[in-house]
């Protein structure tokens, strides 16, 4: 069993985001990147498998900013390998060149399942896992919240939202979009990263090359307006706490 | 050049979810623009079609491999009609079935998609969304200038009363694309309700991660029992397991429209925001005076919640 | 042996009265036997200690470096050593009845063991010698030395004897938390402990039984030679005798007597010699030892990840000093009684800790233990194979539950270093990903924004916006005073206002100062000691690259865990800076009249962090202030070194603590409730927190105010004065900032 993850870094939305001078990105000079959270459920999905019925796993991300130190995680975490895909133009890469690059990637790889995040807070024109596996031409699934794999197939519950759970079974290979894993992301150590990342090891592969550019174009980015703010109750706690009751009361939520 | 405008309708336990009726009032100021027809796909048996009467078509496709959720046979089925109907654009919810089916009709059916839309308009030909980016940060203006393109829009964007107006729509039956058979249903299973229900609640007491720890949760379900109201939680809480899943508000927890809700240490995520943007009166507290949640908050305070909630526990227990 | 009876009186006696060749040969034989079995059991333990991992810091001993400046983490010499162990300064501490006591049967054993080896030295050695090698038999035991030997060691049976009974009637009428043995960590199969008990009481009454059954031997000698007149001297065994006598034992009663009582005491004393290795019996040996080669630096400046491993995961992980420490333990329970965690019903006591460890340690090595084990229906806990050390002879929730406050450091009358070897075991823990998930988030939030709370490093500074002046960068200009701020102090919304009134007060005195915005991260002391060691490394790297780009003469810090870390474990990483305390800066300038207040007249207590008094002994300069501001100052009876935790430090305070019957803080604040006061001041943005929270759950809020010594300070403030101050003198020059001659730590180990 060989297991993919497809993980890649974005903007750390801890930060303040400043949109650059085009108008239509981030400006990305200042921005710090993570890993995309939801890769990271990926990843650890996939280290469930590995200990419960033994998988190689392979991290793959395109190389954009700090992905090393994403790739050495994985691997401090227990990844067996991890791929940077090279080539690309920095910027802001859309999920359909995304998905061309490592679907390109995978061409030559022998896999039997790839896990990703299930969205990324800027994949503007749609979710890796279904365009990757539309492009693949193999099946998918997406809001995944537990995959196992039973021989040449995987079982998979999928969120259909309100708390409802649909099982399937999908026959390998197959692409599924990580919602969340069955534990939360284990910790990996410093000095587990640190070591990882002397004995380096990362792969670099390049995919340059036609890429897709299926996203409708961006001709603006900015911060929302403030619509309809709320209007603020202030002093103290005390004070505060008499007219919420008094709001409670006039909706007769609150006993006289 | 094609005009139409197509929503997939989302059902669950028979019903008709407010996004398929905001997506079609939508669809219906759109496709009436380019001059073309709103329509709406209805996937497995026809219950409940006589509540798309905003539509000006129904698609159905009444076929056993539907009945089930099931993205492989479901985005064969579509492919199967878009091919054959070739509408301007299709519009879905950015929930289970647009973060699953979306990406996959859009390489298939080769048209532009646009994720997580809260505005949706049209100029000259070109359709025009806006999504929510970044966890609510930044909002992105993109141009769908293509032939054919695909809309998932998170719920509560557009008003459903739009879609609701009576009508009766020509019904077209097709028939179901056969798929390669790769995905196989199992079960299907229901949340636990046997706990809190706070879908029902007049007033809903809130926490999110400004509470810190497990331990303070004691704080905010001492003011939830003054008050008598259940105490429900973002998404945050739940995936520490320190509340059970239903007690979840958001687009992958319950979505609630209480007559009140108060909000405790929830700053606002989209996936929250969806959840509860509806109730008629929103209090929100939270430290950070920038906390998107104020943005759909009628009252807000950034008052500590350690003082704030004693505070009001005390007085209401008096 | 010649003995003259024509002299008419020589102030002796014989050796082996009445006993012939024969018994004399099974005495030496059983002699023999005692010794091999001695050095047989001194050997294994010698064996286990050497099989120990060579630690960095030396197997045993760290050498005091020549010219080392005193402070908390320098090694005292061994002539220290050996006077805390002569004078038994650490069993007295806390405890001074127990400690006279103990020192009573200390010197008391001492003294009879020099008795019978002086004896032995000229009967066994001398006499035979100077027969062989001169042909006439020397013996210096008569005359004057007789009679000096045997008054000063009667006076080494008697307080023996009283110690032994005083010790005895402790455990046995006061129940004293403890001295009792039920863990604070309940395995699931049960456990018994009743092998300590018998254990105890087995050699206490030994002790006893031979002290006594020596002045029997004594009496009834004395009585059948018909009391001789020079045997006043004996003075003890002269009484001994006549009571024999006053119960009607003649002097031919007494001869029969004496050999049976004489070979119960021999059996006895040899008994017990073989049995010292083998039991609590050990400690006269192990813990003098300990004591000697225990090093303040240790807890203070944690020690290296053994080589090749990221925590203790395996027996060899332990080093000689160590499993030394282990053997040193004699369950006298004081880390038990003191621990916050486990007064709060976590499951974690210094004390167990250790037994369970040497119990462990002791079974891999197959050192039998008489009467000195734990005893388990399972194989779990310290009966545990070799297995995985943390987590599983160490349960990972009693590593979790230490505060690393230091008290149990503090208390052990026996130099045992618990937190080290607890922070060991965390690191494996770590590594296996076994810990909260909130700390697990705390930890990736510090490992990405340099932080705890996740928010991002650039708003580090962001609490300075609320100041009507700028602060300097250090990085940028030279300014005297770098003010190390600390995450808490830093993000957390309530603690901003403090950080904001120390910067207006030392503005407003014209202090140069200056901070690292955005090049500060966590300083890393508890990332350590929750065991996260690559963070720390990490955090450390960049701390020293912002603090070598800045130009400032000394650093001080509002928080004592970051102070710890930059004062005892930054030098290692090149740091040459001094480090204060902001307590210690702004006594000295309220001292030295830089700072104009006003008295207060108000009624406070003070609570002294673990960080800042245990670890550093700051503790006269927030009292100093507290005193200079014109408060008065009532003590909890917990104060100075002995300080009860918070419950935040070592990395709690990122972890979850809902499950505690009561919350260390809570504890804390009811004994400062207790005391009348209504002022709760404290000097650790930590403690700031904590107790805020503490003072509304147990229901003092509105009663008792919880104040850091800076708002303290702000209240005193004399504006009128500070304005005429600056208008006397407008610019106050930085180079005049010096406080270097006020109140200072008291630095040094105790």
């Amino acid at each position: 069993m060989r297991i993919v993850v497809a993980m890649r870094q974005l903007a750390d939305l801890v930060e303040e985001l400043e949109v650059d001078d085009s108008g239509t990105d981030i400006d990305r000079e200042f921005v710090k990147f993570v890993s995309n959270e939801w890769d990271e459920a990926a990843l650890e999905e996939a280290l469930l498998i590995k200990e419960q019925s033994g998988a190689e796993i392979v991290a793959v991300a395109l190389d954009e900013p700090d992905v090393d130190q994403t790739l050495y995680t994985a691997i401090a975490k227990g990844a067996d390998k991890a791929v940077k895909l090279t080539g690309l133009e920095e910027g802001w890469v859309s999920t359909h060149s995304r998905a061309k690059a490592i679907a390109s990637w995978l061409g030559d790889q022998q896999w039997d399942l790839l896990l990703t995040g299930v969205q990324a807070a800027d994949d503007l024109d749609g979710q890796l896992a279904g365009i990757l596996a539309a492009q693949l031409q193999v099946p998918h699934a997406a809001v995944v919240v537990s995959a196992q794999t039973e021989g040449s197939s995987v079982k998979v519950s999928q969120e259909l939202g309100g708390g409802t759970i649909v099982e399937e079974t999908i026959a390998l290979p197959a692409v599924l979009g990580i919602q969340t894993a069955r534990q939360a992301p284990r910790y990996a150590p410093i000095t587990r990263i640190r070591q990882a990342m002397q004995s380096g090891g990362l792969e670099e592969a390049s995919v340059a090359g036609d890429l897709a550019e299926g996203r409708p174009t961006v001709r603006r980015l900015y911060p929302p307006e403030k619509t309809g703010h709320a209007e603020m109750l202030t002093g103290s706690a005390s004070d505060v706490a008499d007219k919420i009751i008094e709001l409670l009361r006039a909706k007769g939520l609150v006993k006289s | 050049m094609a005009s139409d405008v197509l929503v997939v309708a989302e059902r669950s336990g028979g019903q008709f979810g407010d996004i398929t009726f905001e997506l079609l009032g939508k669809a219906k100021e759109i496709a009436s623009a380019l001059g073309g027809k709103a329509g709406v796909v209805l996937l497995g048996d026809t219950s409940g079609v006589d509540a798309l009467g905003a539509a000006d078509v129904v698609y159905t496709i009444d076929d056993p491999s539907l009945s089930n959720y099931n993205p492989e046979a479901t985005e064969a089925s579509l492919i199967g009609l878009l091919r054959q109907v070739e509408p301007r654009l299709l519009l879905m919810g950015t929930s289970t079935y647009g973060l699953d089916w979306g990406g996959a009709l859009s390489v298939a059916w080769d048209a532009q998609l646009a994720s997580y839309v809260v505005g949706l308009s049209l100029e000259g030909s070109d359709i025009i969304a806006t999504s929510q980016l970044y966890g609510g940060k930044l909002f992105a203006e993109a141009v769908l200038d293509g032939e054919r393109g695909i809309v998932t829009a998170i719920g509560g964007s557009f008003p459903a009363e739009a879609g609701r107006t009576g009508g009766s729509p020509e019904i077209v039956a097709t028939s179901a694309t056969a798929s390669a058979g790769k995905v196989t249903f199992g079960a299907i299973k229901e949340p636990d309700k046997s706990g809190v229900d706070i879908t029902s609640a007049d007033l809903l007491v809130s926490v999110g991660r400004g509470i810190g720890s497990q331990d303070n949760l004691e704080l905010v379900q001492e003011l939830a029992d003054a008050l008598g109201s259940p105490l429900s939680a973002s998404r945050p809480i739940i995936d520490q397991g320190w509340l059970p899943k239903p007690q979840q508000v958001g687009k992958s927890g319950q979505k609630v429209k209480p007559k009140a809700y108060l909000s405790f240490g929830i700053s606002g995520a989209p996936e929250h925001l969806e959840g509860m943007r509806n109730a008629d009166l929103i209090i929100s507290c939270n430290t950070d005076e920038n906390a998107p949640i104020f943005d759909v908050a009628h009252y807000g305070t950034t008052v500590d919640l350690f003082d704030l909630v004693p505070e009001l526990a005390e007085k209401l227990g008096q | 042996m010649i003995f003259d009876p024509t002299l008419a009186v020589v102030e002796t006696r014989k050796v082996f009265a009445g006993e012939g060749p024969g018994t004399r040969a099974i005495f030496y034989l059983l002699s023999l036997a005692t010794l091999v079995t001695f050095f047989a059991g001194v050997g294994l333990r010698l064996r286990k200690y050497y099989a120990g991992r060579p630690a960095a810091e030396g197997r045993f001993w760290r050498p005091s470096r020549k010219g080392e400046v005193q402070d908390v983490t320098t090694k005292p010499g061994l002539g220290a050593g050996l006077m805390k162990v002569a004078t038994n300064k650490t069993v007295r501490r806390d405890k001074p009845s127990v400690g006279l006591a103990h020192l009573a049967v200390f010197w008391g054993f001492i003294g009879l063991f020099l008795a019978t080896s002086i004896l032995s030295l000229d009967y066994d050695i001398v006499r035979n010698f100077s027969r062989f090698f001169l042909g006439r038999e020397y013996s210096f035991y008569h005359g004057p030395f007789y009679l000096a030997y045997n008054a000063v060691f009667n006076l080494a049976g008697v307080a023996a004897i009283l110690g032994t009974a005083h010790l005895m009637g402790r455990r046995a009428a006061h129940k004293e938390p403890q001295l009792d043995y039920t863990r604070a960590f309940k395995p699931e199969a049960g456990y018994s402990r009743r092998q300590f008990r018998q254990g105890d009481w087995l050699f206490l009454w030994g002790l006893m039984t031979l002290f006594i059954t020596g002045f029997l031997i004594q009496g009834l000698r004395i009585d059948e030679a018909h009391f001789p007149t020079f045997e006043r001297w004996t003075w003890m065994g002269y009484l001994v005798g006549l009571a024999w006598h006053g119960v009607g034992v003649s002097a031919g009663l007494a001869a029969h007597i004496h050999p049976w009582i004489w070979w119960f005491h021999v059996l006895l004393a040899l008994g017990f010699v073989a049995y010292i290795p083998f039991s609590k019996a050990m400690h006269m040996v192990t813990s003098p030892a300990n004591l000697i080669v225990n090093d303040p630096a240790n807890t203070r400046r944690l020690p290296q990840v053994p080589n090749g491993h990221s925590g203790y995961t395996e027996l060899a992980d332990f080093t000689p000093k160590e499993r030394l420490a282990f053997d040193a333990c004699t369950k006298c329970g004081r880390c038990h009684q003191v621990c916050p965690a486990r007064t709060a019903g976590a499951p974690l006591s210094p004390r167990d800790l250790i037994l369970d460890l040497r119990q462990w340690v002791d079974r891999q090595n197959h050192i039998p233990a008489l009467l000195d084990r734990e005893d388990r229906p399972d194989q779990s806990g310290p009966l545990a194979g070799e297995t995985t050390l943390a987590g599983s002879v160490i349960a990972s929730r009693t590593l979790w539950s230490c505060t690393t406050c230091m008290a149990c450091v503090e208390v052990c009358p026996v130099g045992i270093e618990h937190v080290p070897t607890i922070v060991q075991m965390r690191r494996s823990l770590v590594d296996a990903g076994d810990m909260d998930p909130t700390l697990q988030s705390a930890l990736q939030n510090i490992a990405q924004q340099g932080n705890s709370f996740g928010k991002s490093a650039r708003m580090r500074a962001r609490w300075t916006k609320g100041l009507d002046f700028t602060i300097p960068d250090a990085r940028k200009e030279p300014v005297e005073f770098l003010w190390f701020v600390g995450d808490y102090a830093s993000f957390d919304d309530r603690l901003q206002n403090l950080s904001r009134s120390v910067a207006k007060i030392l503005h407003q005195a014209g202090v140069s100062f200056g901070i690292l915005y955005d090049g500060e991260r966590n300083a890393g002391n508890d990332v350590r000691r929750a065991g996260e060691e690559g963070l720390y490394e990490m955090l450390v790297e960049h701390n020293m690259a912002a603090l070598s780009s800045a130009n400032f003469e000394s650093i001080f810090t509002t928080d004592p865990h970051s102070y710890n870390t930059l004062r005892n474990e930054y030098p290692a990483y090149g740091l040459e800076k001094p480090v204060r305390h902001y307590s210690e800066l702004l006594t000295d300038l309220v001292l030295s009249g830089r700072i104009p207040v006003k008295a207060l007249n108000k009624t406070v207590t003070y609570h002294d962090p673990c960080y800042l008094a245990r670890y550093n002994r700051v503790m006269d300069a927030p009292r100093a202030l507290i005193e200079a501001l014109g408060c008065q100052l009532v003590e909890m009876p917990r104060n100075r070194t002995g300080s009860f935790c918070c419950g935040a430090g070592g990395g709690r305070i990122w972890m979850d603590d809902s499950f505690l019957e009561e919350r260390p803080s809570e504890n804390r604040m009811k004994e400062a409730v207790a005391l009348g006061v209504d002022v709760f001041t404290v000097a650790c943005p930590k403690d700031f927190a904590m107790f805020s929270d503490a003072v509304k759950t147990v229901g003092q809020e509105g009663k008792m105010v919880v104040t850091d010594i800076i708002q303290l300070l702000e209240e005193a403030f004399d504006t009128d004065r500070a304005m005429a101050m600056s208008v006397a003198q407008p610019q106050a020059d930085g180079a005049d900032a010096n406080p270097g001659e006020g109140v200072s730590s008291e630095q040094g180990p105790q």
